[in-house]
């Protein structure tokens, strides 16, 4: 059969947590998002409003977005690789 | 402008692209086998894998494209970098690690894990090629921009370059060399725009122009005798003749504005500002002409400056720029006439989007969210960023490498406000093509770095393309001549069948270069985003979260996807204009197309799936 992966995988408990947490997140940082362009398409205005140190909104939450995103990527991480230890046990790790 | 080659510039780039090739031979030997060359043999560091999805990712768009968006539009470039990253952000929470788990080679594996099926295989592979393809023309067309500043040659001969050095590459290690070249390319493009941002902080804004940048004098009209008058769009323009040279000017009230001009003679030649290109008359653009302090006081400079100071300092300032939209073509006497505009913009309207992409229309406004959707969902759905899961041994490594992308990729979009806002500032901008700000900008700050920022740039075209000819030369030898048509191939032929195949599709792709010079480079990757979301993202999403996914529904839905955003594209108002017609007699009035086609890709396989449900009985649930 061709359709197996190049690295063999086994079987990862934390697989369907990690899965759900995943959707999560991504709806967190999807409404955040979809402020920005709210904002942007609808209250144009708003975004040259000055907010951090005399610079507007626009750049500071672009900026934040940007930033948000890398600390979630790291948050989800640390938040998995916990998860993936506790029930797979340490040598057993989702290959 | 005049480009002229620099032997110091010429020393840095041969070395660094004879390095590459010479790393790319060294990895040869690692591809004997086709897991080695489709998929590096999944032996890659999830660090080194991560880093090279930024190299990957941060391509001639990123680096060359939202730079001069930035440096010509302000805000606008710097939503594409705000909508590129967070569609990493789909990748990693919903697609990275079940796609590591689905997939072998190619992402068209990975839809096609649970089914086995024709309809899958050849839709994706045929998607998988029209998105690299589309994917390709920018990159080419950003190469030939490339070379002219820095090694003198014309735009067709980079194009060539390219195509030669990445066949070289591709025919000889595949996905190994592949990797190790964008790992080296993304870590050096990161650092040094590091610099280069660090050293437009430390110089600040200032009022004054460096000796390169054209100011643009403001005379009254009874000073001068004109030689020519001519009304375009509710302006007019007057030709000065002064030292013998001719240039054209716009008419202000009882005043003049001088512009900057290209002039095609009847007989042929091309005059810069009434002179010949290597006179040097057509200077580089971009400076201010007020700024204040806090307190509103006239100042000529700020000094070093913070990240927050320095766009609160924009924001009080005045900028001359020469925005695309403000371009004058006209007819005289047989000559054709190019007048490149000045326009003062408050520094406070470049922070904020509104410069491009213009939301006060209700079209204005569906453009401006259909770009982000697209911009947003494409990343997860881009073939030659699929493969690169592919690339690590496991899923763990799979997500380690996407947040390392996702932060060095992030970090490195918040540097094009630097390099953009410093190209915009600092008089750098050459009028004709935006594309070349960020390593002009490094100019500004000495040959060296431009060289070496140059030939990172090139790098970076080299890359890109090397990994997207690999995706299209997987899609074809492995997606449809291995399991489409089932042509029985061993290892090596398989292997053989990708390389000519990566021989093909290069050619092609040289000849596409080469044809779409000219083309803005940030133009076509928004829509390869827009073809890559509509065709392939919604079969990933729900082949992984809807048990009642069928085959057909995957396959009808990438068909539809794909040929939907592509029939908006070619019908849009944009690409109205680059037929050379007129943009209102478009069919609609939609840019981007991501806004109709992503929903109604999503449409398409929930009812050709409901309509199929038979076809799923005995498969198992795999999302």
């Amino acid at each position: 059969m061709l359709h197996e992966p190049a690295a063999k995988t086994e079987k990862d408990a934390a697989s369907a947590w990690k899965a759900k947490l995943g959707i999560k997140l991504f709806w967190l940082y999807c409404i955040i998002y979809m402020g920005f362009v709210g904002i942007a398409v609808f209250s144009p205005e708003t975004m040259k409003k000055p907010v951090l140190a005399g610079t507007n909104l626009a750049i500071v939450y672009g900026m934040a977005l940007i930033i948000f995103a890398i600390i979630l990527g790291l948050v989800y991480n640390h938040v998995c690789t916990k998860k993936e230890d506790e029930l797979n046990g340490k040598a057993g790790e989702a290959k | 402008m005049n480009y002229v080659a620099n032997p110091i510039a010429i020393a840095i780039f041969l070395t660094f692209v004879g390095f590459v090739l010479g790393m790319s031979f060294y990895y040869a030997r690692k591809a004997k086998s086709a897991e080695g060359y489709f998929a590096a043999g999944g032996t890659i560091h999830w660090f080194v894998n991560g880093i090279a999805f930024a190299g990957d990712y941060l391509s001639a768009a990123s680096f060359l494209g939202i730079c001069g968006l930035i440096a010509t539009m302000g805000y606008d470039g710097f939503l594409y970098s705000i909508g590129y990253l967070a569609g990493w952000i789909v990748a990693l929470f919903v697609v990275a690690e079940p796609m590591k788990r689905l997939g072998k080679y190619t992402f068209t594996d990975a839809l096609d894990a649970k089914f086995n099926s024709k309809g899958i295989q050849l839709m994706a592979a045929i998607s998988t090629l029209a998105v690299s393809l589309f994917y390709l023309i920018p990159q080419m067309v950003g190469a030939g921009v490339l070379v002219t500043p820095l090694l003198g040659l014309p735009h067709w001969v980079g194009v060539i370059m390219v195509g030669a050095i990445v066949i070289t590459i591709v025919a000889t290690a595949g996905m190994t060399s592949t990797t190790y070249v964008q790992f080296l390319k993304g870590g050096l493009l990161i650092i040094f725009s590091t610099v280069i941002s660090v050293m437009v902080l430390n110089k600040g804004l200032s009022t004054e122009t460096r000796p390169e940048t054209f100011v643009p004098r403001i005379i009254a009209a009874s000073s001068v005798t004109t030689a020519a008058t001519v009304e375009y769009h509710d302006q007019t323009f007057v030709k000065v003749v002064e030292d013998g040279l001719a240039n054209w000017w716009i008419v202000e009230g009882d005043q003049l504005l001088e512009a900057q001009s290209k002039v095609v003679t009847a007989s042929g030649e091309t005059l810069y500002n009434g002179a010949p290109k290597a006179d040097n008359k057509f200077k580089s653009v971009g400076h201010l002409t007020s700024l204040t302090d806090e307190e509103g006081n006239e100042i000529t400079e700020t000094g070093r400056v913070g990240i927050f100071k320095y766009f609160a300092s924009i924001d009080r300032s005045e900028v001359v720029r020469y925005p695309k939209d403000n371009i004058a073509k006209f007819d005289d006497n047989g000559d054709h006439v190019k007048v490149f505009c000045p326009v003062v913009t408050k520094g406070s309207d470049l922070l904020v989007p509104g410069q491009k992409f213009k939301t006060k229309t209700p079209i204005g406004k569906l453009n401006f969210i259909s770009l982000m959707l697209a911009l947003f969902c494409g990343t997860a759905s881009l073939p030659h960023i699929l493969i690169r899961y592919y690339t690590v041994p496991s899923q763990r490594d799979a997500r380690k490498s996407t947040i390392v992308a996702i932060a060095s990729i992030g970090f490195f979009y918040v540097l094009t406000l630097f390099l953009g806002f410093g190209a915009m500032t600092l008089g750098v901008i050459d009028v004709e093509s935006g594309n070349m700000s960020a390593p002009l900008l490094a100019k500004a700050f000495g040959i060296v770095l431009f060289s070496i920022i140059s030939a990172i740039a090139f790098a970076t075209v080299l890359g890109t393309v090397s990994g997207l000819i690999v995706a299209a030369s997987g899609a074809v030898a492995h997606d449809l001549m291995d399991n489409y048509f089932a042509i029985k191939m061993t290892d090596t032929q398989k292997v053989k069948a990708g390389k000519l195949t990566a021989v093909v599709v290069g050619i092609l792709a040289v000849g596409l270069g080469i044809a779409f010079k000219g083309m803005n480079v940030s133009f076509l990757v928004g829509w390869a985003f827009a073809v890559a979301a509509s065709a392939n993202l919604p079969s990933i999403i729900m082949l992984l979260f809807w048990p009642k996914t069928t085959a057909k529904g995957i396959a009808w839905s990438i068909g539809v996807g794909m040929v939907s955003a592509l029939g908006i594209i070619l019908t849009s108002p944009s690409m109205y204009a680059q037929y050379g017609l007129d943009k209102a007699t478009a069919l609609h009035t939609l840019d981007n197309p991501g806004i109709i086609s992503i929903p109604l890709s999503f449409i398409v396989l929930i009812v050709a799936s409901l309509m199929t449900q038979k076809d799923n009985e005995g498969l198992e649930y795999i999302g």
